[in-house]
C-alpha cells in the first residue's frame, strides 16, 4: 500500500515536472537576456492591459481574444474563430512547446503593443498563466 | 477466368457509380483530411479553409502577401511557406478533390482573383437567403469568414445544409 502512494506521487511529480520544463526553458533564456525575476501579479497586470489600437476600434490587450480570464476560452478579435483556454490548470496540452510559445508570444504581442514583448513581460505572462 | 474478372469490374463500376450517385443526392463527399501544418499555422487564427474553395491564382496571391494578411502580419518561415503554397497549389480547386469546386471555379470571372472566398459569386448565391447582420451580429459568428461558426464540417469540406447549426438562438437551419 505505502509503496504503490509513493509510486503514483513519483508518477505525479514526474508529471509535473515534465510539463513544467517547456516554460522553465524559455524563462531560462529570458534570463539570459538580462529579464527576471519574473512575477505572476506583473503577468496578470499586463494582460488586461490595453494598448491602442492602429486601426481605430478598441484597446488592444491579451484579454482582447483570450478574455480576462485565461482559464475561459476566447475567440479571435477578427475571425471569430473560437480559442481554447491558455491556463494550464484546465488545458493540460497549454505551455508544453517552447518554439508554440514563442511564436504566439511574438506574433500576438506585437499584434497588442505594436512591438515586440520584452523578455521580462513574457516571462511575466508565462508565469502568470502557469500558476493560474 | 476472364469473364469473373470482367463480370467484377463490370460490379465494382456499377457500385462506384451507384456510391458517387448517392454522394451527390445528399449533397457530400467524402470527407476532406487537411494537412497538419495547414492546420496548425493558418488554422490557428481562422477556419482552416479546404484549398478546393479557391483557385491556385488566388491561393498564390494570398500566400505571395502573408506579411500583409488582412491587415495583420501572419509571416511565415520560408520553408514553412513553400511547403504550404505549395500544398494549397496542388489541391486548390483545379484539382477537384473537392466536388464543389467546379461550381466555384465557374463563379469567379476568369480574369478576376478573389482573395476573400466569402466574396464570391458561388458562396454569395448560397448564402443569399442569409441576411448579413444576422452574421454580423451574432457574437458567435462575427464574419462570413467563420465558416465553422455555423459548418461543423467545414474543414472536412463538408457544407452541406443538412448539418448546418447557426449558434445562439437560432439553432439548426430549417429551409422552407
Amino acid at each position: 500500500m505505502k509503496r504503490s502512494i509513493l509510486m503514483a506521487a513519483a508518477l505525479l511529480l514526474g508529471a509535473s515536472a515534465a510539463q513544467a520544463a517547456p516554460v522553465d526553458d524559455l524563462l531560462a533564456e529570458y534570463q539570459s537576456q538580462g529579464a527576471g525575476p519574473f512575477s505572476a501579479k506583473a503577468g496578470k497586470t499586463f494582460w488586461t492591459k490595453g494598448f491602442p489600437n492602429p486601426d481605430g476600434g478598441a484597446a488592444r490587450s491579451c484579454a482582447t481574444c483570450h478574455t480576462g480570464d485565461p482559464r475561459k476560452g476566447g475567440q479571435h478579435a477578427d475571425t471569430g474563430k473560437l480559442i481554447d483556454p491558455l491556463a494550464p490548470s484546465v488545458n493540460p496540452q497549454r505551455l508544453t512547446d517552447p518554439a508554440f510559445m514563442a511564436k504566439w508570444l511574438k506574433r500576438n504581442g506585437t499584434w497588442v503593443t505594436g512591438a515586440e514583448l520584452s523578455p521580462q513581460i513574457k516571462g511575466d505572462v508565462l508565469t502568470y498563466l502557469r500558476n493560474l | 477466368m476472364k469473364t469473373i474478372a470482367t463480370a467484377l469490374t463490370a460490379g465494382a463500376i456499377a457500385l462506384a457509380s451507384t456510391l458517387s450517385a448517392q454522394a451527390d443526392r445528399h449533397g457530400s463527399s467524402a470527407p476532406i483530411t487537411l494537412d497538419p501544418t495547414y492546420i496548425q499555422e493558418c488554422g490557428a487564427c481562422h477556419t482552416a479553409y479546404i484549398p478546393g474553395l479557391l483557385p491556385q491564382r488566388s491561393w498564390k496571391k494570398i500566400m505571395g502577401d502573408l506579411g500583409n494578411h488582412f491587415g495583420d502580419d501572419a509571416s511565415l518561415d520560408g520553408a514553412t511557406q513553400t511547403q504550404l503554397t505549395d500544398y494549397l497549389i496542388q489541391n486548390a480547386a483545379e484539382s477537384g478533390i473537392w466536388r464543389r469546386s467546379s461550381r466555384m471555379i465557374d463563379s469567379i470571372p476568369a480574369d478576376q482573383t478573389p482573395a476573400r472566398i466569402s466574396e464570391t459569386r458561388y458562396i454569395r448565391r448560397k448564402h443569399h437567403e442569409i441576411d448579413a447582420r444576422w452574421i454580423t451580429a451574432n457574437p458567435q459568428i462575427k464574419t462570413m469568414a467563420n465558416c465553422m461558426a455555423c459548418h461543423p464540417g467545414a474543414q472536412q469540406g463538408n457544407f452541406s445544409e443538412d448539418n448546418v447549426v447557426i449558434p445562439g438562438r437560432w439553432g439548426r437551419w430549417e429551409d422552407d
